[in-house]
This record gives structure tokens, sequence and C-alpha cells, in this order.
């Protein structure tokens, strides 16, 4: 048998006095795209972090080419040919794409002068090679977090490294970027290097990865082949026992429009925009990445710079200027980049929980303290948020886990239209299954959900009817016994 | 092969019991210790020289102290929004002058009212909170950044100053407004009294009010902040009027205690104030610190300015080693922010 490439046994790693890991194991050959596989927590961000010398192993035996190694920071992860692209994206947004790239290893003349020709060709080249068509001279900020995703995806990329580390690289994607970047796997693959693949959306697991690795609670559970799992018990091992559906749906959508738009206009370009939800449905707003989907969510809940359009809420044309508005009439905005619009990082699980929320947990200005810690510790159990403790930091969470902290922000405004961006990205199957619970059981009870998605099969499986955008306009609408995922691409297109 | 696997691995451990040492201590430390720098400071100090524990020098310290402290615990606000105030300085000047003006025994005279100190006091509140608000709505309404609205506001509130008072000191108060500066309650002096207030206070707003949520919230993530529904301009806003109000107190304070106002008074003030703030702990990231750190930050430089002052150290010193202690506060900072 040839010689892996990285073989790594008995990982271990606590968090004062918790442990994150416990037994980390993987082995990975040369061409080969090997799925690492668990729910959300289960300590594949911090194995992956251990071997790109970010955290420090507490023990285990590390081999790279079969010799032992231990990686005191990740430029030496480099150094040894191992590249890694974060599932935290860390761009900075005032440089361009190709300063971004080649930080720190900028080709420079006389006098340290940075040859900016030679760097953004470069750039522009190694974009091009793999047909991401992103400018190498446009500034970071400048893009969407789609091509920010694609342009970290074009950075571990440049390294030319023999090891390539992905967590979780299409949670911030669209289809089509998607498949950009799965023809980019198949010619690193093609070339002998080897791909760690970490992603909670299972068919792409199955029709890229060729082997997988599953942890859970922390320890290593299973290795083996793709061909030789289906996906029934691929979820077995990842949550612990049986899922039997993937969706939950027993929503019946009612007569009354709880929510209608007329001629809406929005930021970007968003403009004559007509829909309407009913009580207990739920609506999907689908369309690629750019076509104004967030742009429509920002509008209805006041954080847009553009207000034409009328907004009629349960029968009452409702002024909608400032999220406290949106609030009031009973929406909530799970947006769709936790990080940015989602969490306080600084904060602890309890204080991102109760902030929508402060009015109700305090009287008057004073907080009621034993309020607020049992909004939390419900939230905490309704979604399942696995934590130490309400008190944790919530940057010490699991990506899952975070998702779930802003869910259960916005529950706890007790809404009754749910506007949801991207609700599961990140979030693992079994979590995942969760949601669509908690989705369910709120139109079941009388309230409606707006949910954009990027998932195909999400809206196939959990949407009543879809709307359908393009280019700022709406494209069409789609009952859901028109549904198809053909049907939706090509209006979508 | 073996052979390899076994040279790694003692390697290994070595690394985990010296990590997991510092994982135990780290963590006290990173809370405490400002707190046992101040105490090992001060049992230094002790044993070097038999005043330091004296009665009168501890007051002293707290006296001298109370001005920057109260400015400092007002930055703190500010700070923790990921905000800065340099204007305090100026305004302790401004306030001074404006507050000082209602009560110099000549007008008390013209006016002859027993309530002049009380005036006064309104008077020297109302514009510190009047110059903290205009700089809040420049920060909060116009998007200025901090820096540039709060150094405008510095240049601007001195020259109000000098024109309030024609450049010259405002002279003679009356003894009733000296009794901010000079006055005590049971032996204890006024400006310490007031000090321990405003601490009091400013923690009780930050930990137990929604205020208090708000202003982390918005330090933390301004835009998380804002799709949860707070007022983040308002927050803003009110971050700065609390400033410029704690740095009227400060000004009256200074004021009573020189027993004229002074339109040259209060220069510099902002940067101590801001090294208190940054000693103590709190972030100039925003959305992290508290207010008990700042006034430990606060006290130790009091303490070492003062055990510098007995040690006979020129004050041109004591500049240099104050300097290298906000840079390792600082330092110490960042060690504790890589270790999560
Ligand atoms: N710096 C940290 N401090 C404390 N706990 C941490 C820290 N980093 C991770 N953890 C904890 O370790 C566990 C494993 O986290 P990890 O990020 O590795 O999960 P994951 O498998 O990548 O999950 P996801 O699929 O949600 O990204 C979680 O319970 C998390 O809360
Ligand atoms: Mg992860």
């Amino acid at each position: 048998m040839e010689q892996p490439l990285l073989e790594a046994t008995g990982f271990r790693k606590s968090f004062g006095g918790v442990p994150a890991l416990r037994d980390g194991r993987f082995v990975l050959h040369p061409g080969s795209v090997h799925a690492l596989c668990g729910g959300n927590g289960a300590g594949k961000s911090t194995f992956l972090k251990i071997l790109m010398g970010i955290h420090h192993r507490d023990a285990g035996t590390l081999l790279r080419d079969g010799k032992p190694m231990t990686f005191e920071s990740p430029s030496q992860a480099l150094a040894n040919g191992i590249s890694i692209i974060e599932q935290e994206l860390s761009p900075v947004p005032a440089m361009t794409v190709a300063e971004n790239i080649y930080l720190g290893r900028e080709p420079v003349g006389l006098f340290g002068r940075v040859r900016f020709g030679d760097l953004n060709h470069m750039a522009q080249e190694l974009l091009d090679g793999f047909h991401f068509g992103i400018r190498a001279d446009s500034l970071m900020m400048d893009l969407t977090v789609a091509q920010v995703q694609l342009v970290e995806i074009a950075k571990a990329l440049s390294y030319d490294a023999e090891i390539i580390i992905m967590d979780e690289p299409t949670s911030a994607l669209g289809e089509a970027e998607a498949d950009q970047l799965f023809a980019a796997i198949k010619t690193l693959t093609a070339r002998g290097k080897g791909v760690i693949y970490v992603s909670h959306r299972l068919s792409e697991i199955f029709s890229i990865c060729d082997s997988y690795t599953v942890f859970r609670d922390g320890a290593f559970v299973e290795t083996g082949a793709m061909d030789t799992i289906d996906k029934d018990r691929l979820i077995h091992l990842v949550v612990g026992r049986p899922l039997t559906e993937e969706f939950v749906k027993e929503n019946e959508p009612g007569g009354e429009e709880m929510l209608s738009v007329r001629n809406l206009s929005a930021d970007h370009g968003v403009r004559d925009v007509n829909f309407a939800v009913r009580r207990g449905e739920i609506l999907a707003l689908y369309g690629l990445m750019g076509s104004g989907r967030t742009e429509i969510f920002d509008r209805l809940f006041g954080l847009s710079d553009t207000a034409g359009g009328e907004i009629v809420i349960e029968g009452t044309a409702t002024r909608i200027d400032t999220p406290n508005q949106a609030i009031a009439a009973g929406l909530a905005y799970v947006t769709e980049d936790r990080k940015h619009s989602g969490l306080v990082l600084t904060g602890d699980v309890r204080d991102n929980l109760c902030l929508a929320t402060l009015d109700r947990v305090s009287s008057g200005q004073l907080m009621r303290v034993g309020a607020e810690r049992d909004a939390a510790q419900r939230m905490i159990e309704t979604l399942n948020i696995k934590t130490a403790s309400d008190k944790l930091s919530v940057s010490n969470l699991s990506g899952g886990n975070q998702q779930k902290v802003v869910l259960g922000k916005w529950f706890l405004t007790e809404p009754r239209i749910l506007l949801l961006d991207e609700p599961t990205r990140g979030v693992d199957v079994g979590a995942k299954r969760e949601i669509y619970r908690v989705m369910s059981d709120f139109t079941r009870a009388g309230g409606a959900v707006i949910m954009i998605s990027s998932e195909t099969d999400e809206v196939l499986g959990m949407a009543d009817r879809a709307v359908v955008m393009r280019d700022g306009r709406v494209a069409g609408e789609l009952q859901r016994a028109e549904l198809s995922a053909e049907r939706l691409l090509h209006l979508a297109a | 092969m073996e052979k390899q696997i076994e040279a790694a691995t003692p390697a290994g451990t070595g690394t985990e019991q010296s990590r997991s040492i510092t994982t135990r201590i780290g963590p006290l430390a990173q809370r405490y210790g400002i707190l046992i720098a101040l105490i090992l400071l001060c049992v230094v100090l002790a044993a070097v020289n038999e005043n330091f524990l004296s009665q009168r020098n501890i007051i002293n310290v707290l006296r001298q102290t109370s001005i920057n402290g109260i400015l400092a615990i007002g930055m703190t606000f500010v700070i923790l929004t990921r905000g800065i105030d340099l204007s305090v300085g100026s305004v302790v000047a401004l306030v001074g002058v404006v507050s000082a003006s209602f009560a110099t025994t000549s007008t008390a005279g013209v006016i002859g009212s027993p309530y002049m100190p009380l005036i006064a006091v309104v008077m020297g509140l109302a514009t510190g909170t009047a110059v903290g608000a205009v700089s809040g709505t420049m920060v909060a309404r116009f998007s200025v950044p901090a820096f540039v609205a709060t150094l405008g506001m510095l240049s601007a509130a001195r020259g109000l100053t000098l024109i309030y008072s024609g450049g010259r000191p405002v002279p003679a108060l009356t003894d009733g407004y000296r009794w901010i500066g000079t006055g005590d309650i049971a032996g204890i002096p006024v400006p310490i009294i007031l000090f321990g207030l405003v601490f009091v206070l400013a923690h009780f707003v930050l930990t137990q009010t929604r205020f208090g949520r708000h202003v982390y919230a918005v330090g933390g993530n301004p835009h998380a902040a804002k799709v949860s529904g707070l007022p983040v301009r308002r927050i803003r806003f009110a971050v700065y009027a609390i400033s410029g109000a704690l740095a009227g107190v400060a000004g009256m304070i200074l004021a009573g205690r020189t027993g004229s106002a002074l339109p040259q008074a209060g220069v510099a003030y902002e940067l101590d104030a801001i090294a208190a703030v940054v000693i103590g702990g709190t972030s100039l990231a925003g959305g992290i610190g508290r207010v008990s750190g700042t006034v430990i930050g606060a006290l130790l430089i009091g303490v070492m300015n003062n055990g510098l002052d007995l040690m006979g150290v020129e004050s041109y010193y004591q500049q240099v080693i104050k300097g290298g202690l906000i840079v390792a506060a600082v330092l110490l900072d960042r060690s504790r922010k890589s270790e999560d």
C-alpha cells in the first residue's frame, strides 16, 4: 500500500478542562478527497486546527509522509505542504483580492517595493485557472460573501500544498460557485494532492468524496470507502441513532395572508416585487447568489436604504423603517452571516440569546438576571444547543451551535413571521432536522415562514411555494406540486 | 518507526504539562492580574517607605486618583462601544470656568443667593453633558469617527474655555464651592466620596441595567445589535453624554481644590484616563471590560505616581515609567486573548 500523506492517531484536546476532542484519527492518501463527517461540536474543526498548528494537541501522534511531526504554527504546517480553508473567513477588507491571496508573500523588487503588476498578474492567473471569474484588482470589501469564499479557496490553493483542508467551504456558496469549487477539487486530486473535506451537505459528500471518516462527541467512530456506505447509514453514524425522515413537514397553509408586499423596492436594484405569505405557510425565496433575496429581507426588516413599496401585515399596511418596528410587527430575521450580523462574539451564550428580548427580561431599566437565565436555558433545551454553560463565550461554540443561538434569540421574541436567510447553513443533519421541526411546529401554530435557501433539496423538502428571483425581480412562482430542481433553476437562471 | 513515535511522545507530554499549568493559572491571572500587580506594588512601597501606609498618605493617593478615576469611568463607557473621548481634559477646564463663574466671591456678592454653589454645580454638569452630547451627536448621528469628533472637541472646548474666561483664571471661589474639592464628610474627602459614588453607580448601570447590556452589545457587534432592534445611535450618543457629565464632575472637583478655575487646567488628562481604562483590561476593540478594572487601573497609576514621589523620583522619569506600564498592560491583554 502506498504511503499515506498524513496519518493522525489519538489526537486529544481540551479547552479549560472540557474535552473538545478525545480521540481524533485520520488517514489521508494521495489523490483522495476524504470527507470528515460529524455533528456540530464533534470536534472536526478542532482536529483540523491541530493539524494546521493553530491549536496544540494535548496528546496524539501525527505522521506526515511517515515522519512524526508537531506543528507549532500555521506557517510550519504550510512549510510542510498543508494548507487550510478555514470555516470562519478572515479577509483583509481594504486590500485587493491579489493582496489578500499573497499576503506576506508579495513579489518584491528593489528596496522591498511590492511589484503590484506581477502580483495582480499572478493572482489573476490563479483565479482564471480555476474559472472563478473574479478580478484580482478588486477590493475585498466590494465582493459578495460567495466571492470572498472563492478568494479564500484560491488562496489556499495558491500555496500549491500537498494537502488541502476544506472546512465547510461551500457553506457560503450558491450552487453555481460550489460547482466551480468541485471542478477545482478534481484538478487537485488529478495532480495527486489530498483533500480533507468537511461539509454538512451529505449530497456533496456523496458526489465528490471517495472516503469518509466519522467523529462523534470528539471521538473517531468509523472510516471507510464512500462506495461502501449509504446516506442513511452515514447519518446514523453521525447522529448516533437512525433518522428516518430528513425533513419534517406537517404544516397546512391556511387562507389568510399574514404578510404581503406590493411593488417593493430594495437596495441593489431590487424592484417591483410582489408576493404574499399565508398563515401556516412556508414560502421559499429562491434565486442565484446576487438575485436580491437578502435585500428583500433587509427591506422587510427596516435595514434598507431604499424604502419603496408597501408592506401589509395581517391586513394592516405597516411602515417598517427600523428593526424595532419590524420586531413590533411580529417579524424575526435570522441573517445569513452570523458572525457579521447575528452574534455578538464578545458576549456569552446568554447575552446573545436575550439580545432581542432585553425588555422582557428586565423591569424598566433593571435586568432580571433570573429571568434572563431562564430564557436562555429554555432555548438551550428547546434547540439542543451544545454548550458547557450559558455563560460560555459564543465564540467558543461550534459553527452549528452558533447558528442555533441566533435562531434561539429570535424564537424568544415569539414572532409571527419568521424570515430565515439560509437557516441551516453549517448545521449538522441532526440539528437541521430539529430546525425543520421548529419551522413545521411554528407554522402549524399559526405562524408564517419565508425562507431563503441555496440548497434545492431543502426548498423541495420544506416549501409550500417558491417565489423565484432573477436580477432583482420576481421571475416566477411555483406551487408545491410544481416544484422541481429543474423548474427552479430554469426560472432563476 | 517505533522509535520515532517514542521520540515524539515525550515531547508531547512535556508541552501538555506546562500548558495545563498555564491554563490553570491563566484564568486567575487574567481576571485578577492587574489587582495582583496593584497589591504587589503596594507591598513593595510599604516595605520601602514607612510613610506609604500612613492614613494620610492613603487618603492622599485616593484623592489624587479621584479626578482621573472619574474621567476614566466615563471613558470606559465610551471605549466599551468601540469609541474614544479625547475631549475630557478640555471639558474639565471648560466646566471649571463656567461653573466657577457662578461661584466667585464677586458674583455671589452681586446675586447674593445662598443657593449659588448649587446653581454652579448644575451649570457645571449641564455644560459637561452638553459638550458630550455634541460629540455624541457627531459620532452617533453623523458617523464622524470618534477619534476625529472628539479631537475636534478637544480643541473647540479649550477655545471656548479661553473665550469664556478671557484667558484669565476665575479667582476666589466661595467656600461652598470649594467644599467639593477640599471638604470632607466624616473625615473622608468629598472627591473620594464622589469617586466611590460614581464607581458604584457606573458598575450598577453596566452590570444590572438594560442600558448596560446595550453598551456591551453595541461595542461587541454593532450590526448584530442593530438587527436585534437595539437603539444603536441613542446608545452611542448616551455614552459620550455620560463621559461629558463625568468630566464635568471632575472639572468641579479640580476647580474646588485649586480654589480658582484655571483655563489651562486638565491638559492631557484624557491620556491618563485612557491609560487607566486600558490598564484595567477594557478592550479598545469594544464589548469587553469593566469599571472595576478601570478603577484598579486608575489606582495603579495613582499609587505609582505617589510611590515614585515618595522615593523622590523626578516627574520626568515618572512619565517614562507610566508609559512602560501602559504598554505592559496591553501586552498582557494580548496574551490573554491569544490564549483562547
Ligand atoms: N476555544 C475554545 N474554547 C472552548 N471550547 C471550545 C473552543 N473551541 C471549540 N470548543 C468546543 O469544542 C467542541 C468541538 O468544537 P469544533 O469547532 O471542533 O466542532 P465541529 O465539529 O467543527 O462543529 P461544526 O460542525 O459545528 O463546525 C465544541 O463543543 C466547542 O464548543
Ligand atoms: Mg467546525
